[in-house]
């Protein structure tokens, strides 16, 4: 009985990800785990968000799910189907239905190309569609997204780094994508530009019913827009929770502190608000410390802590902790 | 007791002379700095903040920048503008020095970092070697960078993004200047980091008495920190205020947006962020309107015409709107509706 219902559970999810270890070679002898035995499954048609430091590994374990990098170890199930194993037309299907939304959008746009061909370029692979058609659909795109039609005809250059975004965003779309990582896609631009950019992602979320995972170091952003939220740390995944849990009531030391820090535009909350510090930096993450790797910055660390890494344990419904005090405290 | 201005900027332009034509990129702004106080500059970019902030200190190149005539900047009783090169030279690390926005590329990675923290206590203090080595060490110290001793000699790209930024301040206050220039210092840090580079700045201000002004696009670095607020839009100062002024009491249309495009945590999630329409305006076209005209809610017809005076509406709260002159209708900022 568990397992028909585990299975039911499991139907409506689109993305599967079971032990994923992503590890670079750092020199001779030493290797960088990246991201080490990262287990989650986002659900259709939500909103996952993926927070932490810079340097913890969110941006791999966006692009290994996606096998934009091949992973060392561990599986990932899109849609039913073992990404490792495709090959062929299945390959170019699930090629069709994840897409990105890359970080810098002076960067990821090719500045030789107009925005027409930019967006055009992944309908040559996957539609058959005359010259007429896919002018009719870059312009649909374009007008999606909040740019005139006119823009096909343009360079990146000429564009503002909002409206690059946006070009992003109608080139990540033109292939009718069903899951979409947004790799930090509003870091690089300016506040009230960052509302319009992330007004647009909600917006395109309603109307094509997309799954987001949404990768991002902005805190107040990712409550924004995500379902759920899960919180990495040195290429572990030691949080995920709805994202009212998580920002009510945060369980792992470093989530609490990460969200104790976050700056509120709001003087006498700020001079009241309890702030919890943490000393020192992330260790590097060629030699991470051994047991709990949050371990030397952590203020309620503990013998077993130096031991034993602590699993990623299900300690509230649908809230999900790597912590021995939390366990410990939940038995 | 009233603390007296230790620097005062009175009617600052400054235009970049470009193939295109003249961008003027800050125009006519005044303001004025008080002993051991915090002034934070807030706006999107290219409103004029950090070109602000650098001719106070006139980093600006020569031919292409331009102070224009009429400007003026007094800082602790001298005339900046009219110094000549030494006597800047002495100006500059002194009295007021800076930090930079971006740590990674403004530390000179061929130096180590205790070369160039010595550089200036050698040049402006006169200590020889051993004894701005010394120095070095103690103002490390003094930015909690563990093993100071040992640190001092690496190089910057040892350190961290963190660590790079707590030198750059130890670099900044190594003269005990009385002004502390920081352009946005924390935008390139992670949250936790941030949090405590601005405790550091905070302890560091309280211990050496020094002046700051900030420049920052990030309303919550601002809101724990600032004790007055200048808001700035298109090289113009729209707003200012204290702290609470500006976050309780805002008056301009520009600054609400600005409070309302940021989430607040308190919020319901996925509802639409405010985000206001369309682009700041060319700064090198000429501006006889209200340069906010054309992206706000509230636009009259006076305000397409005529840029708006500065009013006051308590001591140290001033707005440029004309929704506050006597026959403006009463509007209600959509940031309070939010709020309620």
């Amino acid at each position: 009985m568990d397992q028909v219902i585990e299975t039911l559970k499991n139907a409506d999810n689109i993305l599967e990800v079971t032990d994923l270890c992503k590890f670079f070679k750092a020199g001779r002898k030493q290797t960088l785990k990246a991201v080490d035995h990262v287990s989650v499954s986002i659900r259709r048609g939500e909103t996952l968000g993926l927070v932490g430091e810079s340097g913890c590994g969110k941006t791999t374990c966006g692009r290994t799910m996606i096998k934009l990098y091949e992973p060392t170890s561990g599986k990932v199930v899109f849609d039913g189907k073992d990404i490792s194993t495709l090959k062929g037309k299945d390959l170019l299907e699930f090629k069709k239905n994840v897409q990105v939304i890359f970080q810098d959008p002076y960067a990821s746009l090719d500045p030789r190309m107009t925005i027409g061909e930019i967006i055009s370029e992944g309908m040559d692979v996957h539609f058959h569609l005359s010259e007429q058609e896919k002018n009719d659909r870059v312009a649909d795109l374009l007008n999606k997204v909040g740019l005139s039609a006119e823009y096909a005809n343009r360079f990146a250059h000429e564009l503002s780094g909002g409206q690059r975004q946006r070009v992003g965003i109608a080139r990540a779309l033109a292939v009718e994508p069903k899951f979409i990582v947004c790799d930090e896609p509003i870091s690089a631009l300016d506040v009230s530009i960052q509302a319009q950019v992330v007004n647009l992602l909600i917006k395109l979320q309603k109307e094509f019913g997309l799954t987001y995972l949404f990768i991002s170091h902005d805190l107040s952003m990712v409550k924004h827009i995500s379902d759920r939220v899960g919180v990495m740390y040195l290429g572990s995944m030691v949080e995920l929770a709805s994202n009212y849990d998580l920002y009510d009531k945060p369980l792992h030391p470093y989530t609490q502190a990460l969200i104790s820090a976050i700056p509120m535009a709001d003087p006498d909350g700020e001079a009241t608000r309890e702030r919890i510090k943490l000393e020192g930096e992330v260790p590097s993450p060629i030699n991470p410390p051994p047991g709990c790797k949050f371990r030397p910055r952590c203020r309620f660390a503990m013998p077993i802590c130096e031991k034993e890494a602590p699993q990623l344990l299900e300690v509230e419904p649908n809230h999900f902790v790597a912590c021995h005090l939390c366990h410990q405290k939940n038995q | 007791m009233e603390k007296e201005n230790i620097l005062e900027v009175k009617d600052l332009s400054v235009s970049f002379n470009t193939y295109a034509g003249e961008v003027k990129a800050v125009r006519g702004v005044s303001f004025e700095l008080k002993r051991g106080e915090t002034l934070a500059f807030v706006g999107e970019s290219g409103c004029g903040k950090t070109v602000t902030a650098k001719s106070i200190l006139r980093l600006h190149k020569a031919p292409f920048a331009v102070i224009k005539e009429g400007s003026q900047i007094i800082c602790d009783g001298k005339d900046v503008l009219a110094l000549n090169k030494k006597e800047l030279c002495k100006f500059r690390g002194d009295e007021v020095s800076m930090i930079f926005q971006d740590p990674m590329t403004s530390l000179n990675p061929t130096m180590t970092v205790g070369k160039q923290i010595m550089e200036s206590l050698r040049i402006h203090k006169g200590l020889n070697k051993k004894e701005a080595r010394e120095e070095a060490i103690k103002m490390l110290k003094m930015v909690n960078i563990p093993s100071a001793e040992k640190r001092i000699d690496s190089y910057p790209h040892e350190m961290s993004g963190g660590m790079r930024q707590r030198v750059m301040i130890a670099m900044a206050l190594a003269c005990s200047p009385n002004i502390l220039i920081a352009d946005e210092p924390t935008t390139a840090l992670d949250v936790t980091i941030q949090a405590q580079i601005m405790d550091l700045m905070r302890e560091l201000k309280e211990k050496m008495n020094t002046a700051i002004i900030l420049v920052t696009h990030d309303l919550g670095v601002v809101a724990n920190f600032a004790d007055r607020i200048q808001v700035m839009y298109a090289g113009q100062v729209v707003e200012r205020g204290t702290a609470r002024e500006i976050f309780y009491d805002s008056k301009h249309p520009y600054t609400w947006a600005l409070l309302s495009s940021v989430p607040k945590l308190a919020k319901e999630a996925k509802q639409e962020l405010y985000a206001l329409k369309g682009t700041p305006p060319d700064l090198i076209l000429p501006l006889n309107c209200c340069p906010f005209a054309s992206r706000c809610e509230y636009c009259m017809p006076i305000c397409k015409e005529r840029n708006p005076f500065e009013t006051a509406i308590t001591d140290t709260h001033k707005v440029s709107c004309w929704l506050q002159h006597p026959n403006a209708p009463k509007v209600k900022s959509f940031y309070d509706r939010e709020v309620q």
